[in-house]
């Protein structure tokens, strides 16, 4: 298939790994973190690892959009869609995430109607379809997926829709990496930047880890040859004592971002002061807020949201795999009493979650392909 | 279910874990020196991974969820848990596609399913045929010769008798193409609203002539594992029919009748194995099947698959593994490794059988696992779907 399949080429795979081995300091270990997790999954989905010397290790990132959100938000989601006459659409991927009193499939079970969506557009369909119904759309993601709330917000508004409206939990990328940098736990060597949150922010607000933390940065596609060729494009930079923001994935990521969707964000959401993410805890200026002029969409003063704090079971260590301090495997309760049926962290829930991916597609022993073994006379 | 009782649930399955680690550390000191040398810590983790998966299953949930029709891990869980449970006898302990009785020296096939597939009608056919195919399957796959259906229906008040007709019709037309006759029925009505236009139920009853052996446990190291076709063709025009995509692609259902496909199959090589019909949870689950009944492990290469262009794009714009996407018309089997060339030519030979391909090979490492060389190079584990992608798939 044209698109897809030359990027998925093994010769060049091979050509790659070769690459990536020869440019392996003896003696010297890589961790870089992938900030995506699509990357996660496209890493785990297609066996990347069997590419890489031992001593390259990926290490996971924060960006899963599911994995972030804290278990009171999506109680005070089933909250909401508990109210009389809501219909609450969503994500799928959301349904399965397990808040205090279980996860939207068992809320649906009880009695709601939570509807899976495949973009926001279509809860105006529903919205159109029943008038007598307060239709809330559960806006969950990074910069990725923000745009297409902005942009449904605005149609709303200019259909002259009145039961529709947004529970807004859009997060934005460039706090959470900066709470990577700042913790102490964890000695990162370089980042795969987020491919689909750049085609909406650009490359350019990456540069502050380039240049106040020293770390080299290059933003990466989806397809698992973006992903080799952008870990060559890091060792060479590291073998070089180089630390610049690079773009691999130039063929969809323009260097300053798309101002169009950053316009229509700009226009229906502003910053909230303060945001909880789940396992990195409160971060300050880190997630989007309904803004003001679009008040009568925000599902967060329409109705009464609770807002509870929930802490996560003491067993559940998100946190430490969200930061990249703990591999999937590594938390406590991976794979026996946490399983991707019955997850207990979210990690372990959306299909780029780390745990998810590593229990679903790499529970095993890898074989490295010969390229990737390095041997030293 | 209230907050107290997440909080149990997760109390619960911690108290397991911890019950579980105690019992493995207690095994591990009475195995004394046997067990050395310690495996590295991922290993040990993999290790216990794998005792956690072989424990008897539990569903966790106090209510139903649309996961528990998936065809994956919620179901299988669901009938190993309270279906087979409450039922267990030699008959149904095997968990194959159709349960083989033996009265007075005669052997018959027997199996059930139910057809919910929103909507009623899709390219290729409609909940009609599929209700008298997929019977028809189950009892080819057993290696039976499939003879008499019953036929059950549930309508909703306010079901057009039109479409009725129609859908009755094609249950005609796919049971003459079948050789079977419908020999029995019922029906009830239910009020608008409690059912979804038209459910059907089928039974269906074959005679074993062959004299052949099948089941999933029968899988050997050496083995070859054969797909008949393309992959994925229903699970992907159903999902397009519903018009909630936006995506048009020129594909149909490929819902069709099996048994002279597996007619041909096992008069060339009487020693096939196993057979399954890949209906909901795909291929991937089958091959899970396999490699837990017979506790050996798979391993498929991706690109020896067969996938139709306009599945796998559709598939990639949507991110499902087309290895987990319900066909209705084809089959998996597992054959000697030496009889491999010789069962693709027969498969061939049939119409439904022109893209037959070996995708995969059982061996001894690793078992109870599926894994994937994929086209990229990797290798990647293919285990039981969790969720659901494609509710009400048929």
């Amino acid at each position: 298939m044209r698109f897809v399949d030359e990027f998925r080429d093994a010769d060049k795979a091979r050509a790659l790994a070769a690459k990536i081995a020869a440019l392996c300091e003896p003696g010297r270990r890589y961790k870089l973190m992938e900030v995506c997790g699509g990357h996660t999954h496209t890493i785990y989905k297609h066996g990347l690892e069997d590419y890489l010397p031992e001593a390259v290790q990926l290490v996971h990132g924060p960006g899963c959009p599911v994995c972030v959100i804290p278990m009171g938000r999506v109680d005070d989601a089933i909250h909401l869609a508990s109210q009389p006459d809501v219909i609450m659409t969503s994500f799928g991927d959301m349904m399965r995430v397990p808040g205090s009193g279980g996860s939207f499939f068992d809320a649906n079970a009880e009695g709601t109607n939570i509807r899976m969506v495949y973009s926001p557009l279509d809860s105006l369909k529903i919205a159109r379809q029943n008038p007598d119904k307060q239709v809330v759309f559960m806006a969950i993601g990074f910069e990725t997926t923000a745009p297409s709330t902005a942009m449904t917000m605005l149609r709303a508004a200019r259909e002259g829709l009145t039961n529709f409206s947004v529970f807004c939990n859009h997060v934005t990328i460039v706090p959470a990496i900066k709470a990577i940098l700042d913790s102490p736990d964890l000695r990162l060597d370089g980042f795969i930047g987020p491919g689909h949150v750049s085609t909406v922010i650009g490359c350019r607000p990456y540069e502050f880890i380039a240049s106040q933390y020293g770390k080299p940065v290059v933003t990466a596609g989806f397809e698992p040859l973006d992903i080799l060729q952008s870990i060559y494009m890091l060792m060479v930079q590291l073998s070089q004592g180089r630390s610049e923001v690079e773009n691999q994935y130039s063929r969809v990521v323009p260097w300053d971002g798309n101002q169009a969707a950053l316009r229509a964000i700009n226009e229906t959401m502003e910053l909230r002061p303060y945001f909880e993410w789940r396992g990195l805890g409160f971060i300050s200026h880190s997630a989007l807020k309904v803004r003001e002029k679009y008040a009568a969409m925000d599902a967060e003063l329409l109705f009464q949201v609770p807002g509870v704090r929930v802490a996560d079971p003491k067993a559940c260590q998100c946190g430490e795999v969200l930061k990249g301090v703990l591999k999937p495997w590594e938390c406590k309760v991976f794979g026996t009493a946490c399983t991707p049926e019955t997850p207990i962290g979210t990690c372990m829930v959306s299909p780029e979650g780390a745990c998810a991916a590593y229990y679903n597609f790499g529970r095993m022993n890898r074989n490295r392909v010969p390229e990737a073994q390095v041997t030293r006379a | 279910m209230t907050a107290r009782d997440q909080r149990s649930w997760v109390d619960q399955a911690l108290h397991e874990h911890d019950e579980h680690e105690r019992l493995d550390e207690l095994e591990r000191d009475a195995g004394g020196r046997r067990q050395l040398p310690l495996a590295d810590p991922e290993q040990q983790v993999l290790d216990r991974i794998d005792r956690a998966r072989r424990r008897r299953p539990r569903v966790r949930e106090e209510r139903i969820t649309m996961s528990h029709g998936a065809g994956g891990k919620a179901t299988q869980t669901l009938i190993e848990a309270i279906f087979l449970d409450a039922f267990r006898n030699p008959l149904l302990e095997p968990l194959e596609d159709a349960a083989e009785l033996t009265i007075n020296g005669t052997r018959l096939a027997l199996t059930t399913d139910s057809y919910v597939v929103k909507p009623l009608f899709f390219p290729g056919g409609d909940i009609g045929d599929l209700a008298v195919n997929g019977t028809v399957n189950d009892l080819s796959v057993a290696g039976a010769t499939p003879l008499y259906l019953s036929a059950g229906f549930i309508l909703e008040e306010g079901f057009p008798v039109a479409d009725l007709s129609r859908v009755v019709e094609s249950m005609a037309a796919a049971a003459a193409a079948a050789g079977v006759r419908i020999v029995t029925g019922d029906t009830k009505v239910v009020e608008k609203g409690k059912a979804d236009g038209c459910y059907i139920n089928t039974a269906g009853v074959g005679l074993i002539e062959r004299d052949v052996i099948l089941g999933a446990a029968r899988a050997r190291p050496g083995d070859a594992i054969i797909v008949s076709g393309p992959i994925g063709d229903h699970g992907i025009t159903i999902m397009l029919a519903r018009g909630e995509l936006d995506i048009e692609a020129d594909i149909s259902s490929d819902t069709a009748p099996l048994n002279g496909l597996v007619a041909e199959l096992l008069n060339a090589v009487p020693s096939v194995r196993a057979m399954r019909d890949a209906t909901r949870g795909g291929v991937a689950t089958i091959l899970n099947e396999i490699a837990k009944a017979a506790n050996v492990g798979v391993l498929v290469s991706e690109d020896n698959i067969p996938v139709r262009a306009e599945v796998r794009g559709a598939s990639e714009l949507l991110g499902i593994d087309p290895m987990y996407v319900a066909c209705e018309g084809r089959l998996v089997a597992v054959v000697p490794g030496e009889e491999a060339d010789h069962a693709v030519a027969a498969m061939r030979g049939h119409p439904l059988g022109e893209q037959a391909a070996v995708i995969g090979h059982v061996r001894a490492e690793q078992p109870g696992i599926v894994q994937l060389k994929t086209a990229f190079g990797g290798t990647r584990i293919v285990d039981l779907l969790v969720g659901d992608p494609l509710p009400r798939i048929c």
